[in-house]
């Protein structure tokens, strides 16, 4: 049994220009046990491990290693006294172009003093390391071709070879897979009890933290409201803390009747070998979802609907009328729009205002003569539109990377409320995103639908399927496998279809 | 409150840095040289910067959707060689003589687009081909010398062709400076209140949400490098206005002093990205710097010591305190 390690952060406060981010937290951590920090976007849970990561070193408070008080000015020190930290972008911490071996050896190849390296030794080590936690990787592959799942394992690889203490890891399973997500946690629990690391998980599914963590604390608004180990708490009280409210989830079904077909995708075939004739058909008024596990093809099939990858065959057709979407500038003219599933990257300006995030889609209203963009009206527009959707923002000139997930998420949403698209596609939109604006963004959604358009709703969390839709097409490897009615059906059974289930004896 | 006041400071500076520059120059240079605020010698730093800035505010475009055009030396170079052969060679109009040289490099601005928009080449390796293919073309036309007034053609007929009066005056003050004023207010309207201003930067902000948004990102790649061909290729017809005929490699020097100009624009008045009036500034800020150097009798084979160095600061107020 190795000694206990424990890290205390005590009277911990951080401020950012305008922002109080913490304020006086106390936070234990153990070696050895498997500890959840959860809390609404902005609750301050990655601003308390940026931190201990050594990323914010103007903070005031004290940290103590096992009661000796220590200083974490940058990432250095922190992996000194042995934390490491894994965050959602597993890209920034790797080197594409390096093997897997490099990139788990990384620091060696840096520090090490000599200029010559034994390559030999250094993919022998990597190849020990992965052995060790049980992961099958080619360690000649370079990183930039393996997968996310992989990425993730070559960074714990590289924090288990320096035998740190202490793992932070970010959101982890948000990219992941079923299975994936599964292997990840037995090498999680294998972590904490052969190597008696202690592990902080971060994530917004509760099942998972429920699943595997031994204690959570839960974060709002710059203090922890409460600490518990997890087998003394419900997941409704957990959201209840993280809310400051008793919170229902429950979608209220609209019994209202549907109008005619919007929308009918009749055998569509795409390029990428993951939309394969695939047919099936949106009312008026209606919210489908598109179930299925990462890598079913709902992305993609979202994506040759708005003409982003090129379509082999089938036809699409918008209230009986063929029509084109060769490119997304087209698909937009046909009154379409999508919420992707990669926010940041795909959906939003960051560096730009939210207001000219909003009319991005749809400037011509708010255009004279010679194009000239007439801002008051524009501003006036976000405004209202800013109220709409319920964004939590000072002004319409914030701009939008200094907004939350969820609030960023409702600005890509509101860019095409701004339009006069009919068929609204979200692919993943809750991704990343706490229960709070989750719900805001369900409201969101079913308005749309009360006001006659139709809603095409993409995710691979079954729950959230089976709340928000009317119909569910449920996907596997390219192909729709079953369409279900969601009144009459069970997360179960959508889950036995998207796995690849073939018949489902109903009980 | 005393540290935020301090930022407050700190971030006026960085924004205006390049104004306060140009002023503190001139400050200095009027009380150390006594000729320096006179009349002609203001006209005549504004005249000497201006076919850089029309270039520079070309290169301002095509940086604004994230590109870059290396091609605009050589685009001047091409519009100063046709636009002298007209004149020469072919006895044209002035009309004639400047809508070819126009055409000419409108087929420049379609192959780098074609190059970067159809066959993907990263816009830098791109415009980097394409000014070698434009200055071989210009020098082939021009059968590897130069085009002036009574010089016979390259078979060895003579010529009889003139320059016409009109577009001599062009390069003069304060007709060039005012053609660069106009050039330098009209693309900044266009960039920073319409339409296709906004769409532009939306390209040059993240290309992947702006296509998402229904915005035709390759016609406005497209439209950039129109631009900036366009008004490289007006620099170089006041180049061949000002100079009176066609030379080897004529713009190839207007390049980099237009890339300095563009980058050192980029902090002006906060907008931290390619802005017309900023790149104006940039162009200014060397070109007083230069006069007045010139005046303090500092070698010219040392200006470029100081050039780089101004550029080097330039960029540090841009780029400088970003990470934190």
């Amino acid at each position: 049994m190795k000694a206990k390690t424990v890290i205390e952060m005590k009277k911990i406060s951080i401020e950012f220009p305008g922002v109080k981010a913490l304020s006086e937290v106390d936070f234990q951590l153990e070696s050895g046990t498997i500890h959840a920090v959860i809390g609404a976007n902005g609750a301050g849970k990655s601003t308390l491990m940026k931190i201990l990561s050594g990323a914010y070193p103007h903070y005031t408070g004290d940290i103590f290693i096992n009661g000796e008080l220590v200083s974490i000015t940058d990432a250095k020190k922190s992996k000194e006294l042995g934390i490491d930290i894994v965050y959602q972008e597993v890209d920034t911490a790797l080197i594409p172009y390096l093997s897997v071996a490099e990139n788990i050896m990384l620091d060696q190849l840096i520090f090490d003093k000599k200029s010559i390296i034994n390559w030999r030794k250094i993919r022998q080590r990597a190849k020990e390391v992965l052995n060790r936690i049980g992961i099958e990787l080619n360690t000649e592959k370079k990183v930039q071709d393996i997968s996310l799942a992989d990425k993730q394992m070559v960074l714990i690889a590289r924090a288990i070879i320096h035998e740190r203490k202490f793992l932070i890891l970010d959101e982890p399973t948000a990219p992941l897979s079923q299975a994936e997500t599964e292997k990840l946690f037995s090498i999680v629990r294998d972590l904490v009890k052969n190597h008696h690391l202690g592990i902080v998980f971060i994530s917004h599914r509760l099942p998972e933290l429920f699943e595997i963590c031994e204690k959570i604390t839960i974060m709002k608004d710059g203090r922890i409201v409460k600490e518990s180990l997890i087998e003394e708490i419900t997941q409704n009280q957990v959201i209840e803390q993280m809310l400051g409210k008793t919170f229902d989830l429950v979608h209220h079904k609209q019994l209202k009747e549907k109008g005619e077909i919007a929308l009918q995708v009749n055998h569509l075939v795409d390029d990428s070998g993951l939309v394969n004739d695939v047919s099936f058909y949106v009312k008026k008024h209606e919210i489908i979802g598109l179930a299925g596990l990462v890598g079913a093809g709902k992305t993609e099939l979202c994506k040759a609907i708005f003409g982003m990858s090129n379509i082999k065959s089938g036809a699409i057709e918008l209230y009986g009328k063929t029509i084109k979407n060769l490119t997304p500038y087209h698909a937009v003219k046909n009154h379409f729009g999508l919420i992707p599933e990669e926010r940041r990257k795909e959906g939003v300006f960051v560096e730009e205002p939210i207001f000219k995030n909003l009319s991005m889609a749809n400037l011509q209203p708010f255009t004279r003569l010679g194009s000239f963009i007439k801002q008051t009206k524009e501003r006036e527009a976000a405004r209202s539109m800013i109220q709409k959707i319920g964004a939590k923002t000072p002004n319409e000139l914030q701009k939008v990377a200094n907004l939350s997930g969820g609030n960023q998420q409702k600005i890509a949403i509101g860019k095409w409320l701004m339009t006069d698209a009919e068929i609204l596609l979200f692919d993943e939109p809750t991704k990343g995103v706490d229960v709070g604006a989750k719900s805001d963004i369900f409201n969101l959604i079913d308005e749309q639908a009360k006001e006659g358009k139709s809603v095409i709703y993409a995710t691979s969390e079954l729950s959230e399927i089976l709340l928000i839709t009317d119909r569910i097409y449920v996907m596997y490897d390219g192909k729709i496998v079953k369409e279900l009615v969601t009144s009459e059906t069970t997360e179960d059974e959508v889950m036995f279809y998207a796995t690849g289930g073939e018949a489902y004896a109903r009980a | 409150m005393q540290e935020r006041k301090n930022n407050q400071a700190l971030i006026f500076i960085k924004d205006w840095a390049i104004v306060l520059a140009v002023i503190l120059l001139i400050i200095i240079f009027t009380v150390t040289i006594p000729n320096f605020m006179q009349t002609n010698n203001v006209l005549n730093i504004l005249r000497s910067i201006s076919i850089v800035t029309i270039i520079a505010v070309g290169l301002t475009v095509s940086l604004s959707v994230n590109g870059f055009d290396l091609s605009i030396g050589s685009t001047a170079t091409l519009a100063n060689s046709v636009v002298v052969s007209m004149f020469v060679w072919f006895n044209m109009p002035t009309g004639v003589s400047i809508l070819v040289a126009i055409l000419a490099v409108l087929c420049v601005a379609l192959f780098n687009a074609f190059l970067i928009v159809k066959v993907k080449i990263p816009d830098l390796f791109a415009t980097l081909a394409t000014m070698f293919i434009v200055e071989g073309v210009a020098m082939t036309y021009t059968g590897g010398g130069s085009i002036s007034v009574g010089m016979p053609r390259l078979d060895g007929t003579p010529t009889e062709g003139e320059i016409s009066d009109f577009f001599l005056l062009l390069s003069k003050t304060p007709w060039i400076i005012l053609i660069m004023l106009v050039i330098v207010i009209l693309v900044h309207l266009f960039l920073t209140y319409t339409k296709h201003g906004r769409f532009l930067y939306a390209v040059g902000g993240n290309e992947e949400a702006a296509k998402l948004s229904g915005i035709p990102v390759n016609r406005y790649k497209m439209l950039a490098y129109i631009f900036s061909a366009v008004l490289a290729g007006i620099g170089g017809l006041l180049l061949a206005s000002q100079i009176g005929s066609a030379q080897i490699n004529a713009g190839a020097g207007y390049l980099m002093p237009a890339v300095a100009a563009a980058f050192i624009g980029q902090s002006f008045a906060g907008h931290g990205k390619p802005n017309a009036i900023g790149t104006l500034f940039g162009a200014a800020l060397v070109g007083v710097l230069e006069n007045g150097l010139v005046m303090l009798s500092v070698p010219y084979y040392s200006l470029n010591i100081i050039k780089g160095l101004v550029l080097a600061f330039a960029l540090a107020s841009t780029y400088y305190s970003r990470k934190k």
